[in-house]
């Protein structure tokens, strides 16, 4: 199923002379009505004629989040407050927020990115959407609302928190997918049996789009295992416009729509491009934004991208899922841990939960790893051996994936804490 | 031979080493009505696990497990002992020269014996030698 079928199968030929024509009408706009990105061309001794093919792309210089908060709030906008209908500010959990401008027609963009997004996910105007994902500055709830009326489907837009109601709408009103961070989705999943709800059993729910978060392929099989649904990986940031591009039925990356965005995966250090497959820093340039100009855009999430097309005969780009961010690698005695790895790991292994929880800490001069994980209640054994074994093994697991010795301690099952909007796993002490 | 009377239904308890946890078990067993017999805390590193044995093991069970504890039964012995030197050693040398390993024990001296109760490797057979050996086991049914 596709919502615009002509766009999503075109040739790639043809799709790459569209995005150059994209971009360079994006480019021109931008060279003559925005200060801060003529003043960057100037800087890089590039003009919008040396845009000859799309390769050509390199040339320009890279934006950076700090260029939208040195420009705070508004800057860097090139629409006028007639021509703006929106704001959305980012959750800034990496630092001062950001503040987000939409015109109408980036607010259209937005919304067909979804809605060709959410149709590849299997879903259409007979489903209902339970939209927990929080409403208001942030941009997934509004964002997933829009796309999810586009194609038909009927929203609950049950924002994030008060769980127990969330279970008992879905329920009710017979929710058939959600929208909202891998992390809540699991804690929903306890909630409910707690309540004495399967969602598996007692619901209509049949699919999931998780993101906002990184997340493991571990974790999407545990997920639909016990939750009984499909569950697709969501991708955008709010600088992008918000989320934009999901996976589809296969599973198998996550498709970035080549006439909205042109993608490319970069060395975080060197800012060359790295080959296809190979992971990196992702760069995005939205091509046909208006109110706030996001032109190769260094994003800070790690991933690999491919041009081939895919199995659902879709022929856009896919990234592949993001596996962690260049800022938020753990350097632990001068080895880079990605927590990703840490959470790939623990997945692994079953007598662990779902939760877990990472400090980092700095003892007589020497990082430490700590790793906190719930025992699972079936993997309990009443011998002390059984349990120190188990501890052991997850530090051995744990050190032949991460290269560098973790702790592991065992915790009772639900006292790690739980997160309802995206998940804050790391405490790194080293910095107080 | 009826093994089964002697296995006594004892109640394992994970919990994390904090200040709190046990106050936490003991007192679910309280507002339960459950009376505890004897139990013991073996700790590890950061963790430790709440044994017990009480009078109504399956009302434990549902209480700990509603406020989240993870808790099992395991079966054990409780082995009457003679209250005076070597009490001990009679019941550790029958099980020793049986080559039946004791997995972990602990005791109480109570009204009637002093109990040793034991989680061994082979149950069935640590009975048959203790009852041969003329010794006296305690019945499940005296717990509950």
């Amino acid at each position: 199923m596709y919502w615009d079928s002509k766009m999503e199968t075109m040739d790639r030929e043809e799709l790459g002379r569209l995005q150059h024509r994209l971009l360079k009408t994006l480019v021109y706009r931008l060279y003559s009505f925005s200060p801060f990105y003529h003043r960057r061309m100037e800087e890089a001794k590039v003009h919008p004629d040396d845009l000859k093919t799309l390769a050509d792309v390199t040339k320009l210089p890279f934006m950076f989040k700090r260029d939208l908060r040195d420009n705070y709030p508004d800057k860097l906008f090139t629409a006028t407050k007639e021509e703006l209908v929106r704001y959305h500010v980012s959750s800034g959990t990496t630092g001062k927020p950001t503040v987000v401008g939409y015109t109408e027609n980036d607010l259209e963009e937005w919304t067909v990115s979804l809605a060709r997004a959410l149709t590849s996910c299997g879903l259409g105007a007979k489903d209902v959407i339970q939209v927990s994902y929080g409403y208001g500055l942030f941009t997934g709830g509004l964002g997933l609302h829009y796309g999810a009326e586009r194609i038909g489907a009927t929203v609950i837009p049950t924002s994030v928190g008060g769980t127990e109601r969330q279970i008992e709408l879905m329920q009710d009103l017979g929710a058939t997918a959600i929208c909202c961070t891998p992390s809540y989705l699991l804690h929903m999943g306890e909630v409910a049996e707690k309540m004495g709800v399967s969602i598996k059993k007692d619901t209509k729910m049949r699919v999931g789009i998780l993101g906002a978060e990184p997340w493991t392929a571990e974790m999407r099989n545990r997920i639909q295992d016990w939750l009984g649904i499909s569950a697709y990986d969501i991708y955008g940031t709010s600088e992008l416009s918000g989320p934009l591009f999901t996976e589809c039925t296969e599973q198998n990356g996550i498709h970035v729509w080549g006439d909205f965005a042109y993608t490319e995966v970069v060395d975080p250090k060197t800012g060359e491009e790295v080959a296809d497959g190979e992971k990196g820093e992702l760069v995005m340039t939205i091509l046909k934004k208006e109110a706030l100009p996001i032109v190769r855009f260094r994003i800070g999430d790690i991933t690999s991208m491919t041009r081939e097309v895919c199995a659902c005969g879709r022929t856009h780009p896919r990234i592949m899922r993001i596996t962690g961010r260049v800022d938020d690698m753990l350097i632990i005695r001068g080895i880079n841990v990605f927590p990703s790895m840490i959470e790939h790991t623990l997945m692994g292994i079953p007598e662990v939960g779902q939760h877990f929880q990472i400090v980092v800490d700095r003892k007589h001069e020497l990082d430490t790893l700590l790793v906190r994980v719930e025992v699972k209640p079936e993997a309990f054994s009443d011998k002390i051996t059984d349990l120190m074994n188990l501890k052991a093994g997850i530090e051995k697991r744990l050190e032949s994936a991460l290269t560098v010795h973790a702790d592991v301690e065992l915790a009772e099952p639900g006292s790690l804490p739980r997160f309802e909007g995206k998940a804050k796993r790391v405490t790194d002490r080293r910095k107080l | 031979m009826e093994h089964e009377k002697y296995f006594i239904k004892q109640i394992s308890v994970f919990s994390e080493n904090k200040p709190g946890r046990l106050a936490a078990i003991a007192k679910a067993m309280e507002e339960e009505g459950v009376n505890i017999f004897a139990f013991s805390i073996a700790e590890a590193d950061g963790f430790g696990v709440v044994r017990a044995l009480v009078n109504h093991p399956d009302k434990a069970y549902r209480k700990l497990t509603s406020l989240g504890f993870v808790v099992s039964f395991t079966d054990v012995i409780g082995v009457r002992m003679r209250d005076q030197p070597g009490g001990l050693y009679e019941v550790a040398r029958v099980l020793g020269e049986a080559n039946i390993n004791i997995e972990y024990s602990y005791a109480y001296s109570g009204k009637e014996a002093a109990v040793l109760i034991l989680r061994v490797d082979n149950i069935r057979s640590a009975i048959e030698k203790i009852l041969a050996h003329g010794g006296s086991l305690m019945e499940a049914a005296f717990f509950s």
